[in-house]
């Protein structure tokens, strides 16, 4: 086989590949309904704001329910210091009432 | 066309052997390319769908919490609050919610206490989230000990635990009756963390929130509109050492791709004089290295692509786990359920094949224009 013929198969099969990924992404979105509705129930009958991805401090356990000193709790002087710190941001609201705006 | 076809594919042998002469060169670079693709890839795909997951559980979450402030802390929400709430136009229901947090020695973790509005477990059990059940092998109907923090120890027995497939939002959760739940914390009674409110008219969200605000002055509202903002947000592009990380990537790629593709070797220069000097056109030697540009981006692009989807949605995201879960002992196993944004794939593509299949072209044909004696001569 030639190389010019190699290269192009290769190509056509990593495609194909490619566009298989959008198949198999509906596939499994459509395997993982019951569970996602299992989630949703959970959150509403347990009244849960959010999800349960970073536990090692209480603002990031629920980053939503976080106040604005929470970050640096220690001391006066305490820089957060937490690694997620660096993933996630403040509430979007905490971030409006340090823009000089007022709570709703 | 077949004539057309039959040229390309002379066009492309000619290129395979010519990236086969400087094989070490064009591999390594091939293969730090597809790495870029892939983590950038992987990036985009695992945060789009962990902001769609956010978005779709947190839909069910309370419209607005009322917590109350006292010097900038979140404090407790004293007897007599929820009746001046209740007071408030608009609101149809609240309940006063009750959790908190629990540092267990033994396994150095977080656990989020809380008492279920529905399905509350008899006195003395507990229903407990699956990664506790596993950093501390619990089974149902085991017993376990806490240590409150007035120094009494308490013991429940495991009622249940809770299906692995909610792990996303309940990993770290023990469910308690609230006569459990107060005797464990010392909480007042009459006394709740925060309260969970609903509003008659979705319109009017906002407006009660006002209203409330303007009544109870140390309430903060928290509305689900901005909970779901804030998970919109959760790994925005400007945070994340990830990113920071990745962005000193990028830029060393891009040197590297642009110091390969700009600067043209003296060997390669020779090779144009020679191709030139034997008759190709400048069209030839420009759709030559466009197949090379072409070639290598592709298959960079959809080798990356197809791996890091494979990454995170099959394998859990598993090179992302040590920087999510940074210091934290309990990590919830979850899957994610794919989505792909058609943009976000359409960006990455034009940002990572389109500068490199430029960056190879444009010297190349400053290079085929030029006498072929002189380039030869270098």
């Amino acid at each position: 086989m030639r190389s010019a013929d190699c290269a192009l198969l290769f190509l056509s099969v990593a495609i194909a590949a490619f566009a298989f990924c959008f198949v198999d992404a509906a596939l499994l979105r459509a395997a993982a309904l019951p569970d996602e509705a299992a989630r949703s129930e959970m959150v509403t009958q347990l009244r849960l704001t959010d999800l349960a991805l970073f536990t090692e401090a209480r603002y990031t356990r629920h980053p939503s329910q976080a106040d604005l000193h929470s970050a640096f709790q220690d001391h006066p002087l305490a820089l957060e210091h937490f690694p997620t710190g660096s993933l996630i941001g403040p509430p979007r609201h905490l971030l409006k009432l340090g823009a000089g705006e007022t709570a709703p | 066309m077949k004539l057309w076809l039959e040229k390309q594919r002379y066009l492309i042998d000619y290129t395979l052997a010519s990236l086969a002469r400087r094989k070490a060169r064009n591999l390594g670079l091939l293969l730090v390319y597809t790495l870029l693709v892939f983590m950038l890839a992987s990036v985009t795909l695992y945060t789009h769908a962990l902001r769609q997951e956010a978005a779709r559980v947190l839909a069910s979450s309370p419209e607005v919490i009322v917590q109350r402030m006292v010097a900038g802390r979140h404090d407790l929400i004293p007897p007599g609050y929820m009746e001046k709430i209740g007071r408030i136009r608009g609101v149809q229901k609240m309940e006063g919610r009750l959790w908190g947090y629990y540092y267990d020695t033994v396994t150095r973790a977080n656990y989020t206490f809380m008492v279920p509005a529905v399905s509350v477990p008899a006195n003395n059990e507990i229903i407990v989230g699956p990664a506790l059940e596993r950093s501390r092998g619990l089974a149902r109907n085991n017993g376990v000990t806490f240590r409150s923090y007035s120094g009494k120890l308490h013991s429940f027995v495991i009622a249940e635990v809770l299906p692995q497939a909610s792990e996303l939002v309940s990993a770290d959760l023990v469910l308690m009756s609230e006569e459990n739940f107060r005797a464990f914390f010392d909480y007042p009674v009459g006394h709740y963390t925060d309260i969970a409110l609903s509003v008659a008219n979705p319109q009017e969200v906002r407006n009660v929130a006002l209203k409330l605000a303007a009544a109870l002055p140390d309430a903060r509202p928290i509305l689900r509109d901005e909970v779901l903002r804030t998970y919109a947000s959760i790994f925005d592009w400007r945070e994340g050492i990830v990113l920071a990380l990745l962005s000193a990537a990028i830029l060393a790629f891009g040197i590297l791709a642009w110091e390969k593709a700009s600067g043209l070797s003296a060997e390669e220069k020779r090779e144009i004089g020679i191709l030139k000097a034997i008759g190709w056109e400048t069209g030839d030697v420009i759709k030559m290295k466009f197949w090379e540009g072409l070639l290598v981006s592709l298959t960079a692009f959809l080798v990356g692509f197809v791996a890091a989807y494979v990454h995170v949605f099959h394998f859990a995201a598993a090179l992302f786990e040590p920087v999510l879960k940074g210091w934290a002992v309990l990590y919830p196993r979850f899957q994610l359920s794919p989505h792909i944004d058609g943009v976000q794939v359409a960006t990455l593509f034009f940002f990572t094949v389109v500068p490199y299949a430029a960056a190879v072209l444009v010297p190349i044909w400053k290079a085929a224009i030029t006498d072929p004696d002189t380039v030869m001569r270098g």
